[in-house]
């Protein structure tokens, strides 16, 4: 019932043995031992799994390991180029962004892909990219002051 | 003068950290000063809250928790001043039980309040201590000395001077502090050393960034999921269909397929573990379990709020009365009254409670928790795993954020009976369904409140009570196992506490009365509805209804809710929050609901405000109405906030934005759902809250700083007032009262008819 699959993931190519049907969250966590995907819900209701695979933001909890194929997975550990922080990155931080922290995945690789596609969003275009995620510490306003800001940048 | 390079010239030379001070002048000699180990960690000893390290750097060690709204980094700013060095030279480490004393863990907003004054009084002491140190090594009275960036020098001649690293670096303080003994909150240490006068502040009142930041956005921190142990499984609960049934029988077959699984089953307690998590996850599913036939334990959820009127209550205390509330009404011109329900609501924490536990019958056992409270979880894992406390280290690792008494404290007692039961160290993970509908609950509850009115329109009697579920049919920390999911699984006897509060608020009706009734759990044991503390607990609903129905007279007897508050507020503070607020929110005066539309869309505003353990704080809410979809935006918020002096005026800014996003969320979202069986409410689709879309656009803070009060709390107060606020906001835009919360489309929709 195992698998041999191979994923890339932040530039780097593994081969693991696995349920083809687990979702990539575990691939991720368990299998490569990456750590920031996060699970949240397993239901892709959140966004704390986010990861992207070919630029598009996906929920790794419930994208089965098996539909990944040849896609290039990159994680929120994976968006920083040599260390340096991705713009979305330094705005969060800069704006000091996060209380908790557990959701980040999801706003920042949402936004980072929103400002790809849409470099000058508006706050509406903001609101509804990312409508889908979930924060419960409420820094809703600030992630908002972030993505402006690094829509700046 | 050179002492300074002779002494560093001495530890660069032996690298040691062993301190003899060679003084130059007249009579060289060697002072040592301090412990070369560190002594035990006792509350009474200064080392416990401070060490200067070699390099002259500060290490405070703090028994409370920052669970990331910088509380950490106020307490730095408290230790900095009193021991005039560097913010950067302080680093606080919290959350190990084997390096600080109880404070209480996250508890109450008295991170500042009570745990940051008690480090910065041992801060104070250790200035002391090291001025006394100073005063040996060069020889000059200590009321001659002067300290500026760690380093102690003569007022009298500046190059006669000795660095605290100098001092005691790399040793320890070895004196004493005079200890209230009270462990948790109340913790407070103190010595000679005075804490400073406000006048002489110069870090405290700044805005020093947070440092857990960084590491979150990049990625490369751990989070408690995220700890992994050598041979260590993953674990996950099974639990029942319907609350209160127990496990019959399971068949092991149903999950022999699956690699290394092994189940654990005592009483009703029951799970499953894997060496994968994936497996773990699938076992919890398929594993086939014979319950109990139970009879559901819940009544229908739309009739709760009569329930809680009709039931017996289980306590009753009452505020001593102000005057003759009797009198009063029997006099009124006229009576007003009215009743609110507010629902039980859910911690619905951003993941379900996770936690590493490895027990070890010889040595130490190690739990990782993300509760807010890892002192009182190290407590109760011991008492799991029969040990003594001092045989179990407690560490925190960043969690999925908590706001009170949320599901972590179960799941580390949960981890703590797999542990001892399979000899391996658990990951324990609740799935989402689990942290939403089995996490401990905010009570809920039903409000009446009448105000007797003289012929001039007076308030001359004010009757306000409560009735509700307790606020901790299991208690606010874990130490416990009766107060743990797993414990009560187990068989643990209860120790139910029937706690309910009153309104916290200064106005000086004549006549007052205020109480609360406590009723009895709907299930006793194993309750997906067994109530703890949420973030603020009671408070949010007790102001709902008392700020709305401030607002329900002031218009009954032709006031303005502004100007009706400042007629009654006795105290002056809360009156100048309440100015604060209305002024810098342009408030605009009116006597009854205005109803301005544009359109589709209604337009109000609506002020509430209250106390909360020395805070104060006043807001406007101000709303737009949708009344074809009955959806309630609140645009902006603008809130006044006096906590005393502020210690970091941008983080208390950021920590209220906070409360003001998630506390909206409750007020127009969050009602636990249940049928006779158990809670429904178990996801994202069924808990919603507050998405991106719905957050106002702004939050207008407007800090009442306060230098000549001792801080108070922040975590929470700006929680209470809020949606009363909201609710008088609609209120003003649609004439609609909403007297039950959330304020829904459904419920707005059926006021409009």
């Amino acid at each position: 019932m195992t698998k041999r699959i191979e994923l890339n993931v932040d530039g780097k190519a593994h081969a693991i043995d696995v349920d083809p049907d687990m979702p990539l969250l575990y691939a991720l966590r368990d299998d490569i031992g990456l750590r920031n995907p996060r699970f949240g819900c397993g239901l892709a209701q959140c966004g704390a799994c986010t990861v992207w695979i070919d630029g598009e933001p996906v929920r790794s909890c419930a994208t089965p390991v098996d539909s990944v194929g040849a896609g290039k997975v990159t994680t929120l550990a994976g968006l920083s180029k040599d260390g340096k922080p991705h713009k979305i990155q330094q705005a969060f931080i800069d704006e000091q962004v996060p209380q908790c922290g557990y959701c980040l995945n999801g706003w920042v690789m949402t936004s980072a892909a929103l400002l790809e596609k849409n470099p000058k969003p508006n706050d509406a275009q903001i609101r509804e990219a990312l409508s889908g995620l979930k924060c419960r510490c409420g820094t809703h306003v600030a992630i908002m002051r972030a993505v402006k800001r690094a829509a700046q940048a | 003068m050179t002492i300074n390079i002779n002494r560093r010239a001495l530890l660069t030379g032996i690298g040691s950290l062993t301190v003899s001070v060679l003084l130059p002048g007249a009579s060289a000699r060697a002072a040592t000063f301090g412990a070369a180990s560190k002594p035990d960690l006792k509350p009474e000893n200064l080392s416990s809250y401070i060490t200067v390290n070699a390099d002259g750097t500060v290490t405070a060690y703090w028994g409370k928790m920052d669970m990331g709204q910088g509380t950490d980094i106020g307490c730095i700013q408290m230790v900095a001043e009193e021991l005039d060095v560097p913010v950067e030279k302080v680093t606080l480490v919290q959350g190990d039980t084997i390096n600080s004393v109880n404070q209480g863990g996250a508890s109450g907003s008295t991170g500042i309040q009570q745990g940051g004054v008690a480090i910065q009084s041992a801060a104070a002491e250790a200035r002391y201590q090291l001025v006394q140190m100073a005063a040996q090594a060069l020889n000059v009275p200590a009321d001659q000395l002067s300290v500026v960036n760690g380093v102690i020098s003569a007022k009298s001649d500046a190059s006669k001077k000795i660095s605290y690293g100098e001092l005691i670096g790399g040793r320890h303080f070895d004196t004493q502090l005079e200890w209230n003994k009270q462990i948790g909150n109340a913790l407070f240490v103190s010595g000679k050393g005075k804490i400073k006068p406000v006048a002489e502040h110069k870090v405290i009142g700044t805005s020093p960034p947070r440092r857990d930041i960084a590491g979150k956005v990049m990625g490369t921190v751990d989070y408690i999921c995220d700890i992994k142990l050598p041979g260590m499984v993953h674990g996950r609960m099974v639990l029942p269909p319907i609350a209160g049934a127990v496990p019959l029988s399971f068949d092991k077959a149903s999950v022999a397929d699956i690699p290394g699984v092994e189940i654990v089953h005592e009483n009703a307690f029951l799970a499953v573990t894997a060496p994968k998590e994936w497996d773990a996850i699938k076992a919890s599913q398929k594993l086939k379990v014979t319950w109990s036939d139970v009879k559901p334990p819940f009544p229908d959820q739309k009739a709760i709020y009569d329930h809680i009127r009709k039931a017996p209550s289980i306590k009753r205390e009452t505020l001593p009365d102000v005057g003759n509330i009797d009198e009063a009404f029997k006099g009124a011109a006229k009576i007003v009254e009215a009743n609110y329900e507010w629902p039980f609501q859910s911690h619905a924490s951003m993941a379900p409670g996770c936690a590493v536990v490895d027990y070890k019958p010889e040595g130490t056992s190690t739990l990782w928790t993300s509760t807010q409270k890892p002192h009182f979880g190290r407590d109760g894992v011991a008492n799991s795993l029969g040990l003594p406390a001092e045989k179990v280290r407690g560490i925190y690792a960043n969690g999925p954020g908590s706001y009170g008494r949320n599901d972590s404290g179960d799941a580390a007692a949960a981890a703590a009976v797999i542990s001892k039961k399979l000899g391996k160290p658990v990951r324990l993970q609740f799935m989402r369904h689990e942290g939403t509908g089995w996490d401990p609950k905010g009570p809920a509850s039903v409000h009446s409140a009448r105000a007797a009115i003289d012929k001039d329109g007076k308030v001359i009697g004010w009757h306000f009570e409560s009735k509700g579920f307790s606020r901790l049919d299991v208690d606010s920390n874990e130490s416990q196992p009766a107060h743990t999911l797993a414990g009560q699984l187990l068989g643990v006897p209860l120790k139910f506490n029937p706690q309910f509060g009153t309104p916290e608020e200064s106005y000086g009706f004549a006549n007052r009365r205020k109480g609360w009734d406590v009723i009895a759990p709907l299930l006793e044991r194993n309750s997906p509805l067994r109530t703890s503390h949420l973030r603020d607990p009671v408070g949010p609903q007790i102001a709902f209804a008392s700020e709305s129905f401030v607002d329900e007279v002031a218009f009954a007897t032709g006031r303005d809710p502004v100007a009706f508050r400042l007629d009654y507020l006795t105290d002056p503070r809360d009156k100048a929050v309440v100015q604060a607020a209305a002024e810098k929110a342009g408030w605009q005066p009116h006597t009854a609901a205005r109803k301005q539309m544009v359109g589709d869309i209604a337009t109000g505003q609506g002020i509430a405000y209250s106390q909360r353990s020395g805070t104060r704080v006043a807001m406007v809410a101000e709303v737009e109405v949708n009344r074809t979809s009955g959806k309630v935006w609140v645009k902006k918020f603008t809130v006044a906030h006096d906590s005393g002096l502020v210690i970091n005026p941008h983080l208390l800014t950021m920590c209220v934005e906070g409360n003001m996003v998630q506390g909206t969320s409750r007020a127009l979202h969050e009602e636990v759902k249940f049928d006779n069986k158990s809670v429904t409410s178990v996801d994202w689709m069924t808990y919603p809250i507050l998405d991106m879309t719905e957050a106002p656009a702004t939050i207008d803070v407007v800090i009442v700083n306060r230098p000549d009060v001792k801080p108070s709390g922040a975590g929470e107060p700006s929680m209470r007032p809020m949606m009363a606020a909201i609710a008088n906001a609609i209120y003003d835009a649609t004439g609609v009262r909403m007297r039950q919360a959330p304020f829904t489309p459904e419920r707005l929709k059926a006021g409009f008819v």
